[in-house]
């Protein structure tokens, strides 16, 4: 049979392979070579080495704190999405009255993208700080702090079914031993409950870990980087970089050439951190 | 007494639900709000007055706003978009999937990793010169941006079909093909009505990815043909002008589609997020 399928490589893998090719892999070692590179069309190039990179850094200091924001933003929602989510979870798997609705009511914002998102939050929360006479890009410490709260309203639901899933998953028989054998709620929680679930909890650390690196979406509508670039996180940045200045495109490749470097590198992690595990089990 | 303790503790949860349900209520009942109120009485502290005969201005913000992004003609191309292209990521990639994992070579795992490691890299690596090739080969309008979309879309759901085939005994279609039938026809009579789960859930996530997508619209096509996310963000117009009425306005009408959709395939969706989850 793979002798016969062979010769259908024209027909069943080409069509797929040749858009992935345009919209991907050529763009993608295109963009590579070019960040080497100064210029302002694709095709009128030259090579300047790593002036790029060099310039990334040099030029403004946007970048460097555009990665101390994302950086920051990133450990404050991992942290209290999965804090939250978990929480939930919980209570959602005790039987509470109205469970399916409050589950349906809490994924709810997952689902409306990012732009609708930012602007909702910004009539909100402009609503609340106009009460002590301050706007969301007043100070950039209530974008930060925005963004935490809009990240939150949008990924708890998404985070807690996947741990609602995990807890039900659960077997009971373990639960019933350790409560005859007098095993109190904390201990229940520490000693099985978590352990139990530690599979769902990395895979929902690292999902919360890339969505608040890749932000930019909500990161445009909420802020749009006001005021004076504070609140702009490295998506964002590396926008602004490639679009507002002429003659930075070269720089905003490579801005993106490190941004790239991060972002795989965080997936390796996730998957040498979930191989591990597969072994232990 | 223990029993007791029970359902009081029972009841405390359920306040607290409650109280979180408010809380991811409660902006956009806001917007909702807004978007009756004129210009006026939206900023600063009236966001969260309900509107009374002075702010009211009944359906006037969806007119005007409607009117100035062309909302309809954006819900459209959207509409589009994301049904074309989610049918051809199905189609072309399941055939791509099925390929690659029954015929074993170098080459079909190259492309294997290949299409692993483009899952990976953000669009910000390739967006400005996708944009400008994609400009150069003309897919800047609303059907070549299709072909952009299963470039982007092929990733996860090969993988996604790959993992799932790889699953399903070979003898099956063996034995199709010995019966005389062809690859094509054993794939579309065999294989596919196999696949239908896991294309469930794969068109629940791809949907979920290009209906909300707003860079790469902008940037290929953003300038003749806007799709909702791109139409909205279009309505912040020059510096900090923005006409918040219209804007509440189509915030609703761009939450209206994604309710009825989620209300409608909640379960799909929920065994979706379940699998992307476990597999990415």
């Amino acid at each position: 049979m793979e002798k016969t399928l062979r010769k259908y490589f024209p027909l069943f893998a080409l069509p797929a392979l040749i858009c992935f090719a345009l919209s991907f892999l050529i763009p993608m070692v295109w963009g590579f070579i070019l960040s080497f590179c100064e210029f302002t069309t694709i095709t009128d190039a030259t090579f300047v080495g790593f002036k790029n990179y060099v310039r990334a850094f040099t030029v403004d200091n946007y970048f460097t704190g555009a990665f101390w924001f994302t950086l920051g933003f990133t450990i404050v929602t991992v942290i209290s999405i999965n804090i939250l989510a978990f929480t939930i979870a919980m209570i959602l798997t005790k039987n509470v009255p109205g469970t399916n609705a409050f589950r349906t009511i809490f994924f709810m914002p997952n689902l409306i993208g990012g732009i609708v998102l930012g602007w909702i939050w910004q009539v909100v929360l402009n609503g609340v700080l106009a009460g002590f006479e301050q706007t969301l890009l007043s100070n950039a410490k209530y974008g930060f702090w925005g963004l935490v709260i809009l990240m939150n309203w949008q990924n708890v639901g998404y985070m807690m079914v996947i741990y609602i899933a995990a807890i039900q998953n659960i077997s009971s028989d373990m639960l019933e031993a350790a409560s005859i054998d007098g095993a109190d709620g904390k201990t229940t929680l520490f000693k099985i409950i978590i352990p139990s679930v530690m599979p769902s909890i990395t895979i929902c650390l690292f999902l919360t870990l890339t969505n608040g690196f890749k932000l930019y979406d909500q990161n445009l509508a909420l802020t749009n980087g006001a005021p004076n670039h504070q609140t702009e996180m490295l998506a964002l940045n590396i926008f602004n970089t490639f679009y507002s200045r002429t003659g930075f495109e070269g720089v905003g490749q490579a801005k993106a050439v490190m941004f790239t470097i991060i972002v795989a590198a965080i997936a390796l992690i996730q998957l040498i951190a979930t191989r591990s595990r597969e072994v232990e089990n | 007494m223990a029993q007791v303790a029970r359902k009081s503790t029972k009841w405390i949860l359920f306040i607290i639900l409650l109280i979180v349900a408010a809380v991811i209520i409660f902006p956009i009942l806001v917007v909702l709000m807004n978007s009756f109120k004129a210009n006026l009485f939206i900023s600063s502290t009236g966001a969260f007055k309900l509107p009374d005969s002075q702010s009211f201005v009944g359906l006037a913000n969806y007119f005007n706003g409607a009117d100035r992004i062309n909302f309809f003609s954006a819900f459209g191309y959207s509409l589009w978009i994301t049904i074309a292209s989610v049918a051809c990521i199905l189609l072309l990639t399941s055939m791509l999937a099925w390929y690659i994992t029954r015929v074993k070579g170098k080459v079909t795992s190259a492309i294997y990793y290949l299409l692993v490691f483009s899952m990976i890299v953000p669009f910000q690596m390739v967006m400005f010169t996708m944009s400008k090739f994609a400009n150069m080969i003309h897919l800047d309008n609303p059907v070549g941006i299709i072909v952009l979309y299963v470039g982007f879309g092929c990733g996860m759901s090969t993988f996604m079909f790959s993992g799932f085939i790889k699953s399903i005994p070979l003898a099956l279609e063996e034995a199709a093909m010995i019966d005389g039938a062809t690859p094509v026809r054993t794939f579309f009579s065999v294989v596919l009505p196999m696949l239908k789960s896991t294309a469930i859930t794969i068109a629940i996530l791809e949907t979920m990815w290009v209906w909300n997508d707003y860079l790469m619209p902008y940037l290929v096509i953003g300038t003749e043909y806007r799709t909702i996310p791109v139409a909205i963000q279009y309505l912040r117009g020059g510096y900090g002008s923005v006409d918040m009425g219209a804007m509440m306005a189509m915030l609703v009408l761009a939450m209206i589609p994604v309710i009825v959709f989620f209300l409608t395939c909640q379960k799909y969706i929920i065994k979706g997020v379940l699998a992307g989850a476990v597999k990415g």
